[in-house]
């Protein structure tokens, strides 16, 4: 039987009638059309589905949307802000940290929280913080050169970070 | 058909396009979750579907009862092997696959039964309400076991017992060699073999759109997570008995391949049959644990090598044996078989060469390409026997390497054509740049830890570092066709709009490498214009001209090819009626920034958009094919000389730094340094990160990736159990492009996708031996075999951690074929590398 409840999306409110068995990820991609959000595994092993609750990153195929209607949700789709690409998304761009782009929705995301724990990371600390989201293609390099860029590129006016009290997160 | 170029430009030219980075066409829709891939596809009315697979490894169907799952409310198809009674099967020469096990199961996971349903749920019960009764028959676990048990017969393709293929060629006088040889070496190698693990699991939809006005009943459109959309075209119409022309296949953005999504599978096909049953659109996606089953990974190999030598280094002759547990099913496996053998002569100078391989059926998942394809495994066994023949002679393994260099523009013992070959730059690029004499002198000098730690690791007294060196060689492209005949590898075609917009369409399929960026590159590079200006469409089978696929490494160079052939016919239009307009000579002419202009006065200029009008107004409409096929003559005439050519091939060297605990046998790869010669970057971006690619991928094979099995099964198919290099695992990677151009590749360009995986293995294993002197002849090198060799070493058993050899059938089940070149295969002493050269068609 489906319930009706509600998420907070990307700064939209959104009713949503769900299956309570169903995991984020099913949700967010089969019920409310945010494809974005990639699954490699639906065991909590890759990373690709990596979304920021309240700014952290989880995992969505391991977290039920019944048990998070109170916080703020961010998938892909809401790393833009007024039409104005994040500068992680910018250099990841730039610098070829996306191959075949698959994990790079969840690298983004927990990238960003990176970013907001660590506004100027060591490599160490990139190792530490993105070591639950597999890639593939790229042997991460680009990754920590474009998390590297970003960061200088956001030392500037947006240097303020939003959650400054985020804690590491090891995936 | 496009012809290599042979005397091309020699001016020096500055490329606008070619060799810069810039972002790849589609990074964009990368980075922001707009990049639609297969399973992304969602259509009205679409149902789910899902594959009943064994549970036995090897097992006789005695009945299978589909009346339950039909019941189910929300079922809507049930399929068995009797529905699809046609074999099918990647290469011509292994059919051996059905869509569904007819009669028999030959691996835990093979495809038994396929439902679609309303939901997933639904599949979720429909699966288990299907009833199959089996007897269970022994099963093959090993390439000793499938030697040791002819009577237990898995596939009827094994004319002899389990053996599926094998192959035997001597080329020159091996024996006289070997009995003139100074020292003569010999060793057994093994490789494990792995998964791909790409990130992205297979997954596909199919829609059938009925049409009762058309004999056929209707056109199927299917799209899937496929490096080869027209093998997978090929195949579906031979097992669901549509012709070509009423099916479409389409690659939408793949989320990784590296040889894993080549085969035409059985997903595909069901999800195309069930669609034709319900008249529904059907998805299949594939759950992680059937991405380890359906595998058509890396072959487990077990070689033995024997090679002569003089006493400065120089290599007489050696005898290669290769024995490949192939899994249940033929997959590529003929061509693997000769891949473990065709490359030994392309990296170094062979006088004479004896190759004799042998793949054997076993009841695990089949083995296929994966990145390096059949030449992963050979390179590791031989550049860790010459490491080793190097200590036995004295020699530095860097000089061992460096006197025997397959010199470019010539032919191999076995008719290989070289052409550029930059393997003595790439070289010394690795040993200068990884301090290589500078470590070893002052290891001599006791002082090595000291120099080598670099600030990155514990300073435990127990830890020892090294260095390793291995070269390779890699095929930019099969030279002949999965299926021969006289047509394009790949071809192109380009649409300019009077608008000025620019439409090019290729049926090249983007796995993540960029190759749909690459013909953007290219067609912006000849037309003069921006890439951004340009649309592309890509992998559709109904929309573009055939390219064989993303396999091989040969996109950049056959499609790239295939694209400056188009682009060049339209710029031929465009200019004839610039040279009118501006009053300029035709050889005066310049197309760069979206104009065409006097290259003396560029003021005298003529905007892109106006001579697309005025050649639409004298031409009709601008519409320009290209293609490319690899040249004649690059090969023997010999059978089996087809597995091996290529027009050209890339070369990497590795240096890798280890760090080796002796207490503990803890192994950590700290650094790898990987030269690469790519001819030309066409986006020095995308080089970069595919040779990074590659290392990270090699380096987890080397260290921590294992394929193993348990009373049948895989044991670890999770990407938990399975170890898969995280950020943590992976070392530094230093890359080095060598850039020298190649005078066939499109605009001097050759390969990157595949070659430098091979050297990092080797490198590993050999620097594993620098830092504390074990050989660990068997990948994945793991620190529990590191852990056990050291402690043989410390109880006088010796230094070398070998598997048992295999006992070689005698006489060796195939005809030796011998072969020596009739001397019509000339070394063409007036090419050598130093002449840089523009494009790669005339």
């Amino acid at each position: 039987m489906r319930q009706l409840i509600t998420l907070h999306v990307n700064d939209e409110r959104r009713e949503v009638a769900v299956l309570p068995h169903h995991t984020l990820l099913e949700v967010l991609r089969e019920d409310m059309g945010l494809i974005g959000t990639k699954h490699g595994c639906e065991l909590g092993e890759c990373g690709a589905c990596t979304v920021l609750l309240d700014g952290m990153p989880v995992l969505s195929c391991l977290t039920l949307p019944l048990e998070v209607q109170e916080s703020a949700i961010t998938t892909i789709e809401g790393l833009e802000q007024n039409g104005k690409l994040h500068p992680l998304q910018e250099t990841f761009a730039e610098l070829g940290a996306a191959q075949c782009g698959y994990c790079t929705p969840g690298m983004l995301l927990s990238g960003v929280a990176l970013l907001q724990a660590h506004p100027h990371p060591t490599r160490e600390q990139m190792k530490e913080y993105l070591a639950g989201n597999l890639c593939r293609c790229t042997g991460y390099t680009k990754i920590y050169e474009a998390v590297e860029a970003a960061a200088q590129r956001m030392s500037g006016a947006d240097a303020q970070a939003v959650h400054p009290e985020v804690e590491e997160y090891h995936g | 058909m496009a012809k290599p170029a042979q005397d091309q430009q020699q001016k020096t030219h500055t490329y606008k396009i070619i060799g810069t980075p810039r972002p790849k066409v589609d990074a964009y829709a990368k980075v922001t979750g707009r990049a639609l891939y297969a399973d992304d596809i969602m259509l009205p009315r679409m149902l789910f579907g899902r594959l009943l697979r064994s549970p036995h490894a090897h097992a006789r169907i005695l009945s299978i009862d589909t009346s339950r799952a039909l019941a189910l409310p929300g079922v809507l198809a049930v399929i068995t092997g009797a529905d699809l009674p046609q074999k099918y099967g990647i290469l011509p020469s292994s059919q051996d696959e059905y869509a569904l096990a007819i009669d028999k199961v030959r691996y835990v996971g093979d495809p038994v039964a396929a439902v679609a349903a309303l939901d997933p749920d639904i599949l979720d019960e429909a699966i288990k309400l299907i009833d199959v009764e089996y007897e269970i028959l022994p099963a093959i676990m090993s390439i000793d076991e499938a030697l040791a048990h002819p009577e237990v017969k898995i596939n009827d393709e094994a004319r002899i017992g389990n053996i599926h293929k094998a192959v035997s060629y001597e080329f020159g006088e091996v024996d006289a060699a070997f009995a003139a040889a100074d020292y003569i070496r010999e060793d057994w190698f093994y490789y494990e073999g792995n998964n791909h693990a790409p990130i992205e699991a297979h997954a596909c939809v199919a829609q059938w759109e009925p049409n009762p006005s058309d004999p056929v009943g209707g056109k199927l459109t299917l799209w899937s997570s496929t490096q080869t959309p027209h093998y997978v075209h090929r195949e579906l119409s031979k097992v669901l008995g549509i012709p070509q022309s009423h099916i479409r296949v389409i690659a939408p953005n793949v989320g990784g391949g590296f040889g894993g999504k080549s085969d035409p599978f059985s997903h595909e096909i069901c999800a195309s049959e069930l669609s034709r049953r319900t008249g529904r659109p059907v998805k299949i996606t594939c759950t992680r644990e059937e991405v380890f089953l359906i595998h058509r990974g890396r072959h487990p190999v077990k070689m033995w090598i024997r090679t002569g030598v003089r006493r400065d280094g120089t290599l007489t002759a050696m005898h290669f044996r290769s024995f490949l547990d192939g899994g249940a099913y033929g997959s590529y496996g003929i061509a693997t078989t000769y891949y473990t053998g065709a490359l030994q002569t392309v990296t170094y100078k062979l006088p004479c060469y004896k190759f004799e391989g042998m793949r054997l059926f076993t009841n695990k998942p089949p083995c296929g390409p994966k990145r390096g394809h059949g030449t992963t495994q050979p390179r590791y066994a031989v550049e860790a026997h010459l490491d080793k023949l190097a200590h036995d002679l004295g020699i530095d393994p860097v000089e061992l390497r460096h006197r025997n260099l397959i010199d470019p523009y010539t032919y191999t013992v076995n008719g290989l054509r070289i052409t550029s070959c930059a393997l003595g730059e790439c070289l010394d690029q690795v040993v200068e740049r990884s301090g290589w004499h500078e470590f070893h002198a002052n290891k001599s000098a006791a002082t090595a830890n000291l120099h080598a730690s670099n600030g990155n690791s514990q300073q435990r007294p127990t830890i020892k570092r090294g260095l390793g060196l291995a070269a390779s060689a890699y095929i930019c492209g099969a030279g002949k066709p999965i299926y021969w005949n006289d047509l394009p590898h790949s071809a192109v075609q380009i649409r300019l709009d009077r608008g000025g917009g620019v439409t090019v369409y290729c049926g090249a399929t983007d796995i993540g490498q960029g190759s749909t960026s690459i013909l953007a590159y290219i067609v912006a590079e000849e037309l003069g214009i921006q890439p951004e200006r340009i649309h592309l469409e890509t992998a559709d089978t109904t929309l573009t001209p055939v390219d064989l696929g993303s396999y091989s490494s040969r996109v950049t160079f056959m499609a790239g090819n295939a694209a400056i052939a188009a682009a060049r016919k339209l710029k031929e239009q465009l200019f004839e009626v610039a040279s009118e307009r501006l009053q300029v000579h035709l050889e005066r002419l310049q197309a760069a920034n979206d104009v065409i202009y006097d290259e003396h006065d560029p003021g005298v200029a003529l905007p892109f958009e106006h001579a697309v009008q005025f050649a639409e107004a004298r031409f009709g409409a601008l519409v320009a094919a290209g293609s490319y096929a690899p040249p004649e003559g690059i090969h023997g005439d010999y059978k089996g000389a087809g597995v091996g050519p290529s027009p050209a091939y890339s070369y990497s060297t590795c240096v890798a730094q280890v760090a080796v605990d002796e207490e503990t046998g803890e192994l950590v790869v700290e650094k790898l340094w990987l030269a690469h010669d790519v001819g030309q970057s066409i986006n020095p971006l995308l080089v970069a990160g595919q040779v990074e690619g590659g290392a990270y991928m090699g380096c987890g094979e080397a260290v921590m990736e294992q394929q193993i099995f348990r009373k049948g099964r895989h044991k670890i198919p999770s990407l938990l159990d399975y170890k898969l290099a995280t950020t943590l695992d992976t070392p530094e990677i230093e890359t080095i492009l060598v850039e020298i151009p190649d005078r066939e590749g499109p605009f001097g360009g050759k390969e990157a996708g595949q070659g430098p995986l091979n050297p990092v293995i080797p490198a590993i294993a050999n620097a594993v031996y620098d830092a504390v002197g074990v050989r660990i002849d068997e990948v994945p090198i793991t620190s529990d075999k590191v852990f056990r060799a050291l402690k043989n070493l410390a109880q006088g058993k010796g230094a070398e951690l070998q598997p048992m050899p295999t006992e070689a059938p005698s006489p060796w089940p195939t005809r030796l074929i011998t072969w020596q070149s009739n001397g019509s295969q000339v070394a063409d002493q007036s090419k050598t590398n130093q002449v840089p050269v523009q494009g790669g068609v005339s």
